[in-house]
């Protein structure tokens, strides 16, 4: 994505075609990629089934019919019933919208810091050990005391200005992203380190390049895979940890379904409904994995390296 | 480096001054009871009578002082004396648990071995298997080998122990019979028996842990293998006739590990931090489920302590890491 | 159910008496028990958690205690001292024990009654902070007239003398081990605190805290051929799941303590083969707390208060409609199966205190909750919530963190729904929940919420403090530091003068009129409403004999009997 290969690039394009966009390229690149295009497909589909799924399959979810509990799946319940006898395809619909919203936004705030804090440290030698024991303050504070102190301060609060739904939602996805970005904070400065000291920096460097287009050009591009391999990794730990937090008490209320939380309340009855714990984990390892390749396929189509190839 | 490496143990000084301050002071502002525990029928003046035992009745600066010099002063000493077999500070007052009203670092020593032999034990584990694994991965992109082992990583990252544990005592203790689903923490390893015993009882708790650490690690070190496969020097080095192993264990491997030092120095204090969940499941009762019961029982203390020899741990091996960097790659430097 | 599992426990202890005595001490090698909550100290006077008590209770005794018909019988002493056979003075003022000749401690001194003295001096002591000072309460002094007889004096007429050195919460330790560790001291000792000398079966041969206790056979133990386990290993963490697993599925261990399970799973798990499980009644009543005051957090320092009556639910029409949508025996069959029974009193044991006066609280009664609703005013607006004078009948509704909690939530929250409730729920973890931070806004005392969910139950068999906890000034409130047990914030002249009345009445009948009379009250008025009369239930291993469930003093009150089944 430098401007030299944007360069040499285009001499060849010139000559068969027009000037094209450079995102179209990377579409290009990223369609040949038959493992992305897959993954791409899937999330789509997940995200597709869980936004209309629940205009297609009218049953609540919260909607409780006793008589019906612990059932296998049937032609009325397609994935059985729970033990208070709710549908848990309805659930599992409502779960999504909340663990796929959830898992993307806590992914995207961790990593959004953890990108910046990582890029300055790594990049400005003034603010690399203020940032860097900012960091190690954040790893050693204790997670649970911080998290009820946090809600403590602001779930009132939240809850009179957006309501209790999205009040919590607020919370949530702030909570998971500031106690997750550390690790993306120092595995890029790592990166960026070593980066700065490379001969395309040296010489980007000495023809002018101004520090902020420098990290956007050159920097960040570079770092992209690791960044890329957090974003996997964290939208499993943003979906996860929701799960945590609503089991101790500090999430959503519990009636309100989620991922997570269905396939932690579904393993108290492994022995006896297997089938119950297997969709909510199906569901999470497929985003999940679907997520990785669709990041696999991304990193390698913004690599101009490969991309040329 | 060496200048360098002094300079940031200074500044660690005050760094951890402040994080232990901040930690003191999170506790103190979380909502939380060390007497939510005691039954509903303790009337309250009783509990609040308990809380003054506690010492709760003092000001919180001066509860924060008597515990620095607890941990920097009497602690240190105490060690020597317990190892020298003096007594410079006997009688003195130590960090005192409130749920167990004994010493925390009695505590703390006694559940090193349990902690070390699982939590520390499934992190070797993880990464020795997890560097092959991305080494191949990478060099093999998009083969047999990189989509299993991506799809079990993956899996394996996306399923949390919470499950996995219980899957696994279902199967091998409840079904199979084969292995105890409770660890036994009085077990003395002294003969080839007991030896077995042990192995028996670590390998579902180790194997679980190690699954986490090895999807984390694995990945990273594929994607940056990934990145160094394709660059000039490789091509230079190859042409230059090196051989293969040469090329990807010397040159790219050592180009590539500072994400993945980064990780591992990263996991590290998490070892002694212990796995909270995967101790319960297995009933390791390691650092891990010491801390949450602490937490749970807000014995202040005992949390203050755990935590703050966490941070100790955090700041020593991200200390590590740095060095580290310059020493895998000559050109960042520091000075 | 429950008869069957006494009549059980009594038939095997007459089987196995015979046999007993020419036994040998510690003959069937090992038994294993886990708690998943675990015990981190040995002395119950430094910490009032029921798991500690219960490990204490291997160790040290009480000079008597509760079986498990919640009568009191004799333990380190021959009998219970009554008015009747001269023990407790006719003005109510002096209780005398007499303890059994020939009892030696662990350690093989004799046991005295100067023991029993320090015992009472050492949780009163200045700055211990004793957790059973409760039970030492109005004791003047403690006389010793000889090495074998105890005279308690009270300072005021005791018609219930039997706090002091009776039951769990109040055992006998040792002078000799504990004499330096008075007051500050306390904790000091811990050595002592971790291995107390006693008179129990078991003394105490490595303690782990928080993790495992290991114990042996007391060689001093005042009974031949007790126990009949030589170690017992008393693990602690984890979970009720796994902990169940363990006793019912893979036969590690031989009891499980306190198994907060489904009871299907609890089901499923026994039709393994490799134990049973088993329930007993106490107290425990899981109940709905309505609030009667105004928690809206735009009332600022005075949010909670009486000087602010709740805009809703002060209209008793609402509260009864509330409990009359809610189907009880449903709540008993999904939450506690065979160790919860129906209930439609605060106050359900022991069976001369219990009122049935309510039992129409069994049948749930949406239509009528529907009727009495729209006969007070309150009419369904489009949503399907009803509202009146544009106050809309909406409710938050919070409890602690806990699986069977959570289901109870829904299922209610449904049934509100139907007769035009609309509710918000809420968990809070336990240990906030149940802690009393002034600072936290989150805790089960200030209860800032519409309703809350909790059990409670009361010490012993006498119910007189827990029912005076209802009484107008024991609501919490900013100048009680929010401590009080009147959670409700509910207030009634009546209610007050029947409190007074039974502090000063010392005939039992008349006391159970009394106590039925306020719980009815309680009840009609519709300010807790009572869901599940809790057992306390625990598994143990089939081949484990001798187990006596019991909940009005240590579950493991009587480990001397239990044996191995071959």
């Amino acid at each position: 994505m430098t401007d030299m290969t944007d360069l040499t690039a285009q001499d060849e394009a010139d000559q068969y075609r027009p000037p094209r966009n450079q995102w179209l390229d990377v579409w290009d690149q990223f369609s040949t990629h038959k493992g992305a295009l897959v993954g791409l497909g899937f999330f789509v589909l997940i995200l597709l089934g869980v936004t209309f799924g629940a205009y297609l399959w009218a049953i609540d979810a919260t909607y409780i019919d006793i008589r019906a509990r612990n059932q296998g799946p049937s032609w009325e319940h397609p994935f059985g019933t729970d033990q208070l006898g709710r549908d848990t395809l309805a659930r599992m619909i409502k779960g999504g919208q909340t663990s796929i919203s959830v898992g993307m936004t806590a992914m995207a705030l961790s990593l959004f810091l953890g990108t910046a804090i990582g890029v300055v440290a790594g990049y400005s030698k003034k603010f690399d050990g203020l940032l860097m024991r900012f960091t190690d303050l954040f790893l050693a504070l204790p997670l649970l005391p911080l998290l009820l102190v946090i809600i403590m301060l602001f779930r009132d609060r939240l809850r009179t200005v957006f309501g209790p739904e999205e009040g919590i939602f607020i919370l949530i996805v702030v909570v998971i992203g500031i106690t997750s970005w550390m690790h993306t904070a120092r595995i890029v400065r790592g990166d960026v380190l070593a980066l700065k000291e490379r001969e395309f920096v040296l010489a980007a460097r000495s023809i002018g390049t101004p520090s902020r287009r420098m990290v956007t050009r050159h920097i960040l591009p570079n770092v992209l895979s690791p960044i890329m391999v957090s974003a996997t990794l964290g939208i499993a730990n943003a979906i996860i940890t929701e799960s945590a937090l609503s089991f101790l008490g500090l999430g959503f209320p519990s009636d309100f379904p989620t991922w997570g939380r269905l396939l932690f309340d579904s393993t108290a009855y492994l022995q006896q409904y297997p089938e119950r714990v297997m969709w909510p984990g199906l569901a999470i390892s497929l985003t999940v994995l679907s997520v990785n390749y669709i990041g696999d396929g991304l990193r390698d189509a913004l690599d101009p390296r490969i991309r040329g190839r | 480096m060496l200048t360098y490496t002094i300079r940031r143990l200074l500044v660690a000084i005050p760094t951890l001054l402040f994080i232990a301050l901040a930690i003191f002071m999170l506790l103190e502002l979380a909502p939380g009871d060390p007497m939510a525990q005691v039954p509903l029928t303790v009337p309250p003046e009783v509990k609040e009578a308990m809380r003054q035992a506690l010492g709760l009745g003092e000001p919180v600066h001066i509860r924060f002082w008597k515990w620095l010099v607890q941990f920097f002063y009497i602690e240190p000493l105490r060690l020597i004396d317990y190892v020298l077999g003096t007594g410079i500070v006997e009688g003195q007052q130590r960090i005192i648990s409130w749920q167990t009203r004994s010493s925390v670092m009695d505590i703390v020593a006694q559940r090193m071995p349990q902690t070390l032999w699982v939590v520390g034990m499934s992190y070797v584990v993880g990464v020795l298997i997890a560097l092959p694994i991305g080494i191949i991965s990478a060099y093999r992109q998009y083969s047999v080998f990189d989509q299993v082992g991506t799809f079990v990583c993956m899996v394996g990252y996306s399923v949390p122990p919470f499950f996995t544990g219980v899957v696994v005592i279902v199967i091998f203790s409840v079904q199979l019979g084969w292995l105890p689903s409770i660890y036994d923490t009085t077990l003395v390893v002294d003969s080839w028996s007991s030896f077995v015993q042990q192995l028996a009882q670590m390998i579902m708790p180790v194997m679980v842990l190690a699954l986490q650490t090895t999807a984390q690690i694995s990945r990273f070190m594929r994607a940056s293998m990934l990145d160094n496969l394709h660059q000039d020097y490789v091509r230079t080095a190859r042409a230059k006739g090196m051989n293969e192993p040469v090329v990807v264990m010397v040159h790219v491997l050592r180009n590539s590990m500072i994400p993945v030092v980064t990780v591992i120095a990263l996991g590290v204090p998490a070892v002694f931090g212990g796995a909270i969940i995967t101790e319960q499941i297995f009933k390791v009762n390691g650092i891990g489920q010491l801390l949450i019961t602490s937490i749970q029982a807000n014995d202040l203390p005992m949390v203050q302590t755990l935590t703050f020899i966490f941070a100790i741990l955090i700041v020593v091996f991200n200390l590590i890491a740095d060095v580290l960097y310059g020493v895998l790659d000559p050109r960042i430097r520091y000075d | 159910m429950i008869l069957r599992y006494t009549l059980l426990g009594i038939a095997a202890a007459v089987a196995l008496a015979p046999t007993a005595f020419a036994a040998e001490r510690g003959r069937d090698g090992k038994v294993n028990i886990i708690y998943w909550q675990a015990p981190s100290i040995m002395n119950p006077y430094l910490s009032g958690g029921t798991k500690e008590l219960e490990a204490a209770s291997l160790v040290i005794e009480p000079l008597a205690r509760y079986n498990q018909d919640g009568a009191l019988v004799p333990w380190l002493v021959d009998t219970v001292p009554t008015v009747e056979n001269g023990g407790v003075s006719a003005d109510l003022t002096q209780i005398t024990w007499k303890l059994k000749g020939g009892l030696k401690w662990s350690d093989g001194t004799p046991v005295t009654s100067e023991d029993v003295k320090f015992s009472w001096e050492y949780c009163t002591a200045e700055g211990g902070g004793c957790a059973q000072s409760e039970k030492y309460i109005d004791v003047t002094s403690v006389d010793t007239p000889d090495a074998q007889t105890v005279v308690v004096n009270f300072g005021v007429a005791k018609p219930f003398p039997y706090g002091p050195f009776v039951g769990a919460q109040a055992p006998i330790i040792q002078k000799a081990q504990f004499a330096n560790c008075m007051g500050p001291k306390a904790p000091e000792c811990t050595d002592a605190n971790f291995n107390p000398i006693g008179t129990g079966p078991f003394t105490v041969t490595e303690f782990k805290p928080n993790d495992v206790i290991t114990l042996t056979a007391n060689d001093n133990y005042r009974e031949a051929g007790k126990p009949a386990f030589k170690t017992v290993n008393f693990k602690g963490g984890g979970d009720a799941l796994a902990a169940g697993r363990a006793v019912l599925e893979t036969g590690e261990y031989d009891y499980a303590w306190n198994l907060q399970l489904a009871p299907e799973v609890l089901t499923e798990m026994e039709a393994a083969g490799k134990g049973k499980n088993v329930a007993t009644f106490g107290t425990s009543v899981e109940r709905i707390l309505v609030n009667q005051t105004d928690v809206s957090s735009a009332l600022g320092d005075e949010r909670g208060t009486a000087a602010h009556p709740h805009p809703i639910l002060t209209d008793i029409n609402v509260r009864k409609a509330l409990s009359l949508a809610i189907d009880r025996k449903l709540l008993v069959e999904i939450g506690y199966g065979d160790f919860g029974r129906l209930t439609c009193n605060v106050l359900p044991a022991p069976a001369a205190f219990n009122s049935s006066g309510n039992d129409a609280c069994l049948v749930q009664d949406i239509a009528g909750a529907n009727a009495l609703l729209d006969g007070a005013g309150w009419a369904r607006g489009g949503d399907g919530v009803r509202a009146k004078n544009g106050v809309r009948l909406s409710v938050l509704y919070q409890t602690s963190t806990n699986a069977v909690r959570q289901d109870f939530q829904a299922l209610i929250k449904q049934w509100w729904q139907e007769i035009g409730v609309e509710t918000e729920l809420r968990n809070i973890n336990a240990s906030v929940f149940f802690g009393s931070d002034p600072g936290s806004p989150d805790t089960f005392q200030k209860f800032f919420a519409d309703i809350e969910m909790f059990t409670n139950n009361f010490d012993g068999t006498d119910p007189e403090t827990y029912m005076a906890g209802w009484a107008c000034d024991q609501a919490p409130r900013p100048e009680t530091q929010w401590q009080g047990n009147n959670i409700p914030r509910f207030c009634s002249p009546e209610y007050d003068k029947l409190v007074v009345e039974m502090s000063t009445t010392g005939d039992i009948n008349e006391r159970a009129r009394l106590a039925k009379a306020m719980n009815d009250i309680l009840m009609q008025e519709y300010v807790i409403i009572p869901l599940v009369h809790r057992g306390r239930n625990a598994a143990h291993a089939n081949s484990l004999g001798g187990v006596v469930l019991n909940v009005w003093d240590s579950e493991l009150w009587n480990i001397a009997d239990w044996y191995r089944i071959k």
